[in-house]
């Protein structure tokens, strides 16, 4: 078991290393300059600016130098946002990022084993009807489109009834977060919906359940002891990197909910070509990733008995 | 981990909501980069600290200079003595003196401190040799005489010095509280020090910021407001507008062309001012470039239609179509600059342009290959530039390639010349017409089109150094027409901003010029 | 040597050879027909099939059907809602307009401009249409210019105006010219004098517009037109654009583009998937180790963040439509999940009976790749394409969204909601038919999708 961690870890390592080249890389390939701006200054005072950053040294130099940084776990100085370090915006945005992605995969979780037990245990009828409608609407909705209608929606509904019943935008409480998460959520809701109902039709016809209705047990305790608890084993392995892509997937939402969270950072850098913090960004969301998905795994064999770790994945 | 100081400082704010009446609450497109004034370069940030700094002098409503924390002043050909105020302090007390203005100066021409906007420093007697490592920080043309009195002295004549001291560069620092912050100067609330109207008293970084007002200001008495609160940062116009109709904020600082309709609709109170841009379509006049060709350019000019191109795509009533390079707003010797010395670009002329194309194509050889049009990367960029490929395609026959660009892209782009037109804008920086007018000389970085002209530079040169305002204005006139007779740009547009407030907001004042929008003498009933 | 069949005379004569047999099973089907069978039975699926040859035909035969050229742009018809062709006034020729400004006019500096006095009479001058409405007002004595709103509610109060048109500069100049997004109805026009601050006070006029089109105009649709006469223009059946664009021919157009990178992209990625993944499935080993290491590798990646990175490194210079670089960042980010399925696929293959029959006859590799495991593997694969065609549509879409996609003037679904969704609640079919074909298009693939893989699963087939 711990040696299977162990070695989980360390090929993560290794391949956030990866990561971190290949975005090395694709910055240096990216035409444009990170120092310009809308009024062009000196070329003595961009020579002092590019000798901060050092990009006066060869691009060798510099990758080892973002090497050697990063192992130490700084990513520089932000270059848009002079006297702030790519560490104080994740330290800044990312939890309000993961808040939401959090929320909004927990959201999209319960909603989609709920309806996704309901359309299963009603198969057929106008319930699991109503409810693949519904998801099928879900994953074929983009989600900017369910962003700009639930704000508006809102705040025709606080209009109306002339008060708040939920903020429009901001951050701060709670309620701040339900909207956006919902939308953000959506997606995956539907996605979730359909798995659950899915795997939960597969297990109907397995002969461990056939032996419990043989042996008369009531269909509430075969549902919960044992129909639910197997079909929700996929839904799980889904939840690590659903968690990932929501967490970074937020752009659209971020911006139209005005959500501090690092996704618009992100945008925002790269339209600004700001080095330190695209890099900086995009080796912490894969580290970020790569460690979720670990994670799960871990949690997985935990949960699901036929799995046995030591042997089974090493 | 930040989540539940987040929280807490939300619900701590509310309860001071209560106490406070006076509170104006406001959405802005992105947050300030920073706010150490030495550095700042952008909007946001000259918004907020305008508010919470005071220059030597403020700009008044049409970018007048009106005492500040100077109380008089002199200025001759050779440079000027400030007098300050002996009751002007910083938010802990202490009193602001002469060496505040010195230290944030040297700062500012620190080629060390790498500020962007340095250039603004250059009327100061050796800013630039400084800037430029060949002179000493210590050899800056400013010096304390004592607390209350700063000396400066010109590089040569500059006759709109004082306007440009009320300009962000110019704030004051303090020497001991910058260097208390360890290079962390401008990166929080808690590292800034105030002498204006307001203190910034929190900064959640993307999320808020909140003004106080500041009890230490020396005319405390005029500032009416409690507290501005940024509650909201961002750049989607939808959603500010739904913050506004959510009475979450009392004012948007710009509605977009599709929000217009909405605002009459909901019957909201829309004003309008000119922002003090321009636009215009700017030629690329290195080798081999057939922009370089002046037929070329003349056939563009009278193809284009800005009164249809206003109405059609840029879609902001009040907008101005282009003339000059130096917009309607300006002043000159006593009245506008446009009205003193007028200039009237031929109106569009189809058949003329034809004729023009044709004659451009012989002397390019029989055609014309296709033009690259060079520009950003938002929505509207997008519509302009196919508004005019189709013009251009239909009525000249001529090609147009669209290079759409996000902003740092397009900025190297125009730097290394890579376009034939640029769809380019101007935003002054001093009230004065000189801030436009030496924009195409050759010397300026900002010409991206590389266009040159030895009256021009010679005429520039002459208004930058002479201090009477009649040879200035006569001198500037005079290299404008050379410019635009050359076709050297075609101005598209002067840009008008309508916006909303909330009813009971008043004596908020747009500008031109620095802080924008200005609260410093607002109230809300 | 004596013939057989003499020395032993046969106890049984051969049965001539007939073609009539009766057969006790059901006629063999190969897999492909079994599936199309079952795929046939399910209905939704059929539909989205339909749907999706539909949308192919629409894309191919559109421009040929609907022969509206989607790069015309008419000004005149800026944002026009939905209609097959509506019939508007045609117009006298504009005249130049001229600005009316009257002489002996005093500015007194002095004035307080909050006290002006309302203008006396506000004129409308000509034909006033959707075309322009101009108007001209009597001087306000002590006036130094003007202010002119616009609104399509009658004002209440001075709080109420509406849209300031314009500033006017000038006691002196009475007249103001509109053009700005006017729509057929009813609009109230009011003028504020100013000096300085403006005044309290102010006079409105309304104006019922009708749709019209100047002569001109007219001409080039019909030569024939005449002032005065009603003409019928042609059909726009899901309106016009920000620019007057035919929204039927821009989403034929950016059909092209939505669903060239939701066909293409996936196709490419799966090929190169099924490559590398057929590759490390059968070879094993080392081989194996190191296409799965870098597989694991490219999983990794943050998907929409590489998107963004490769999108403007790649780059699209001028005139690109900036598809391409798309297409690679997709290809390049999105084969892992093919791989590792091929993979997956071929490793249990591999050990099947019939391929260890196979390959004991001596069939060499390519062989047995090409005619055992591949055919084998392409129903799990044809599930996954169908599925990864609506991902590479919202991939696209939501690039196009956030300003990262395609380059104007090429449309795709996702540049077009993007431009749409500023107006959306006031021309609401511009973000609404664009937001539609997306959803359609990936509703349809999901669907198809779904019956695939129900008519492909071997587990079904056993079942039934």
């Amino acid at each position: 078991m711990l040696s299977y961690v162990i070695k989980r870890l360390v090929a993560g390592l290794v391949t956030v290393f990866f990561i971190a080249t290949a975005t090395f890389l694709a910055m240096h390939l990216v035409p444009g300059d990170p120092i310009s701006g809308a009024k062009a200054m000196s070329p003595e005072i961009r020579a002092n600016i590019e000798a901060r950053y050092g990009l006066d040294k060869p691009v060798a130099v510099q990758y080892v130098v973002f090497l050697t940084n990063m192992m130490k776990g700084d990513f520089g100085i932000s270059f848009t946002q002079q006297n702030r370090s790519v560490n104080d915006i994740i330290a800044g945005h990312f939890p309000i990022s993961a808040t939401l992605g959090i929320l909004a995969v927990l959201i999209a979780a319960m909603g989609g084993v709920l309806y996704g037990s309901i359309a299963a245990l009603t198969r057929g009828k106008w319930e699991d009807r109503t409810v693949m409608f519904l998801v099928i609407l879900g994953v074929s909705v983009p989600s900017f489109v369910f962003a700009a209608l639930g704000q508006y929606v809102l705040t025709e509904i606080n209009k109306r009834f002339d008060t708040e019943i939920l903020p429009v935008g901001g951050w701060g409480t709670f309620s701040h977060m339900l909207l956006p998460a919902l939308v953000l959520g959506l997606g995956t809701m539907a996605f979730l919906t359909r798995l659950m109902r899915s795997s939960l039709l597969e297990i109907v016809n397995q002969d461990y359940i056939r032996t419990a209705k043989a042996k008369g047990l009531p269909t509430r305790r075969i549902f919960f002891s044992h129909q639910l608890r197997n079909a929700i084993l996929p839904v799980i392995t889904f939840l690590g990197p659903a968690i990932a892509a929501i967490t970074t997937g937020g752009f659209v939402v971020e911006s139209v909910f005005a959500i501090p969270g690092l996704g618009r950072y992100f945008v925002q850098a790269v339209n600004q070509l700001d080095y330190t913090v695209i890099m900086g960004l995009t080796v912490f969301y894969g580290a970020f990733l790569v460690f979720m998905v670990i994670l799960v795994d871990i949690i997985y064999g935990f949960v699901d008995p036929r799995i046995s770790i030591a042997k089974g994945k090493a | 981990m930040n989540m539940k100081r987040l929280v807490f400082v939300f619900l701590a704010t509310a309860s001071i909501a209560q106490a406070a009446p006076k509170k104006v609450n406001l959405v802005i497109q992105t947050e300030p980069p920073q706010l150490d004034s030495s550095k700042a370069t952008d909007q946001q940030s000259n918004f907020v600290l305008g508010h919470i700094l005071e220059g030597l002098t403020r700009s008044g409503k049409n970018g007048e200079p009106l005492p500040g924390v100077a109380e008089k002043w002199e200025v001759n050909d050779k440079g000027a003595t400030f007098y300050l105020r002996k009751d002007a302090k910083w938010s802990d007390g202490k009193p602001v003196t002469a060496k505040d203005f010195v230290f944030a100066w040297r700062l500012a021409v620190d080629p060390k401190n790498t500020s962007e906007y340095a250039f603004i420093l250059y009327p100061v007697k050796n800013a630039e040799a400084i800037v430029k490592g060949k002179k000493k920080i210590e050899e800056l043309g400013a010096t304390a005489v004592n607390d209350t009195t700063l000396k400066v002295e010109f590089e040569k004549p500059c006759g709109y010095f004082l306007g440009l001291t009320s300009f962000t560069t110019y704030l004051p620092i303090r020497e001991d509280f910058y260097k208390s912050r360890n290079g962390k100067y401008g990166a929080d609330a808690k590292d800034l020090l105030a002498n204006g109207p307001f203190t910034l008293t929190r900064w959640v970084h993307g999320a808020s910021l909140t003004m106080e007002k500041n009890p230490n200001y020396w005319n405390a008495k005029t500032v009416k407001l409690d507290q501005i609160d940024i509650p909201y940062i961002t750049p989607d116009n939808t959603a500010q507008f739904n913050f506004f109709k959510d009475k979450k904020v009392d004012m948007i600082e710009r509605l977009g062309k599709d929000d217009l309709p909405l605002a009459t609709k909901n019957g909201f109170k829309m004003k309008s001012y000119s922002d003090g841009s321009v636009f215009y379509m700017e030629f690329n006049f290195r080798k081999g470039r057939p922009t370089t060709n002046k037929n070329l350019r003349k056939a563009i000019q009278l193809v284009v239609n800005m009164d249809e191109y206003i109405t059609k795509v840029v879609g902001i009533p009040g907008t101005l179509p282009g003339k000059t390079l130096i917009p309607v707003w300006v002043r000159g010797v006593k009245d506008r600059f446009r009205k003193e010395y007028p200039y009237n670009p031929p109106k569009m002329n189809i058949a003329e342009a034809k004729k023009f194309v044709e004659a451009a194509k012989k002397e390019l050889g029989g055609s014309i290959p296709p033009l690259v049009w060079l520009t950003g990367d938002t929505n509207f960029a997008a519509r302009e530039a196919e508004y005019f490929q189709n013009i251009f395609k239909t009525h000249l026959g001529l090609e147009l390639k669209i290079d759409k660009q996000i902003f740092k892209q397009r900025l190297a782009k125009m730097t290394a010349g890579e376009f034939d037109i640029v769809a380019a804008g101007w935003g002054p920086d001093f009230a004065d017409p000189m801030t436009f007018a030496e924009l195409k000389t050759s010397w300026n970085e900002n010409n991206r089109g590389e266009w040159k002209n030895d009256q021009y530079d010679k005429l520039i040169r002459e208004a930058q150094s002479t201090s009477s305002v009649k040879k200035r204005m006569n001198a500037m006139a005079a290299a404008e027409k050379i410019m635009l007779d050359e076709v050297a740009i075609v101005p598209s547009y002067e840009r008008t901003v309508i916006y909303i407030e909330n009813d009971r907001l008043k004596g908020v004042v747009r500008k031109q010029i620095g802080a924008d929008p200005d609260l410093t003498q607002a109230t809300i009933d | 040597m004596m013939d057989i069949k003499t020395a032993f005379p046969l106890d049984f004569s051969p049965v001539k050879k007939t073609t009539e047999f009766t057969l006790s099973s059901r006629p063999s089907l190969s897999y492909w027909q079994d599936a199309w069978i079952r795929l046939k039975k399910n209905k939704q699926a059929l539909a989205s099939l339909f749907i999706v040859v539909g949308l192919v035909v629409f894309t191919l035969i559109g421009p040929y059907v609907w022969r509206v050229d989607p790069s015309n742009q008419e000004l005149s018809r800026i944002s026009e809602a939905p209609s097959l062709g509506r019939s508007v006034l045609v117009l006298p020729e504009e005249v130049a307009y001229e600005e009316v400004v009257v002489a002996g006019h005093e500015e007194s500096p002095t004035a307080d401009g909050a006290s002006l006095d309302a203008t006396a009479e506000i004129q409308i001058m000509g034909v006033p249409s959707i075309q322009g409405v101009r108007f001209k007002w009597t001087p306000v004595k002590g006036a130094a210019g003007y202010s002119i709103y616009r609104t399509q509610t009658e004002p209440k109060d001075r709080e109420s105006l509406g849209v300031p048109l314009s500033s006017i500069e000038g006691g002196n100049r009475v007249s103001f010219d509109d053009g700005f997004d006017l729509q057929a109805g009813r609009y109230f026009y009011a003028v504020v004098a100013k000096n300085g601050e403006e005044s309290s006070k102010f006079k409105v006029i309304s104006v019922d517009l009708k749709a019209g089109i100047s002569l001109s105009d007219a001409q080039s649709i019909s030569p024939d037109a005449k002032i005065g006469e009603m003409l019928k223009m042609g059909a726009r059946p899901l309106g016009t654009d920000y620019l007057g664009r035919d929204m039927l021919a821009r989403l034929i157009f950016g059909a092209r583009v939505s669903l060239f990178i939701g066909f293409f992209a996936p196709l490419l990625y799966v090929i190169l998937g099924i490559l590398i993944g057929g590759i490390s499935g059968y070879f094993g080993g080392k081989i194996d180790d190191w296409l799965m290491r870098i597989t694991d590798f490219v999983l990794a990646l943050p998907f929409l963040l590489f998107m963004i990175l490769f999108k403007i490194a790649f780059g699209a210079g001028p005139g690109d439509d900036g598809i391409f670089p798309m297409l690679i960042a997709l290809i390049v980010l999105s084969w892992t999940g093919a791989a590792r399925l091929t993979r997956g696929q071929i490793l249990q293959l591999r050990e099947s009976e019939f391929v260890q029959a196979s390959r004991l006859l001596g069939a060499k590799s390519l062989y047995l790749i090409f005619r055992h495991l591949l055919p084998n593997t392409l129903g799990v694969i044809l599930v996954y394409l169908t599925f990864a065609v609506p991902s590479a549509i919202f991939t696209e879409a939501f690039l196009s969204f956030i300003g990262m996609g395609v380059a104007p003037p090429t449309p795709s679904w996702g540049s077009m909601c993007n431009d749409g969704i500023k107006s959306f609640l006031i021309h609401p079919h511009e973000f609404i038919f664009p937001a539609l074909f997306i959803s359609i298009t990936v509703l349809a693939f999901n669907l198809l999708g779904d019956g695939l893989r129900d008519a492909l699963d071997p587990k079904m087939r056993s079942q039934s």
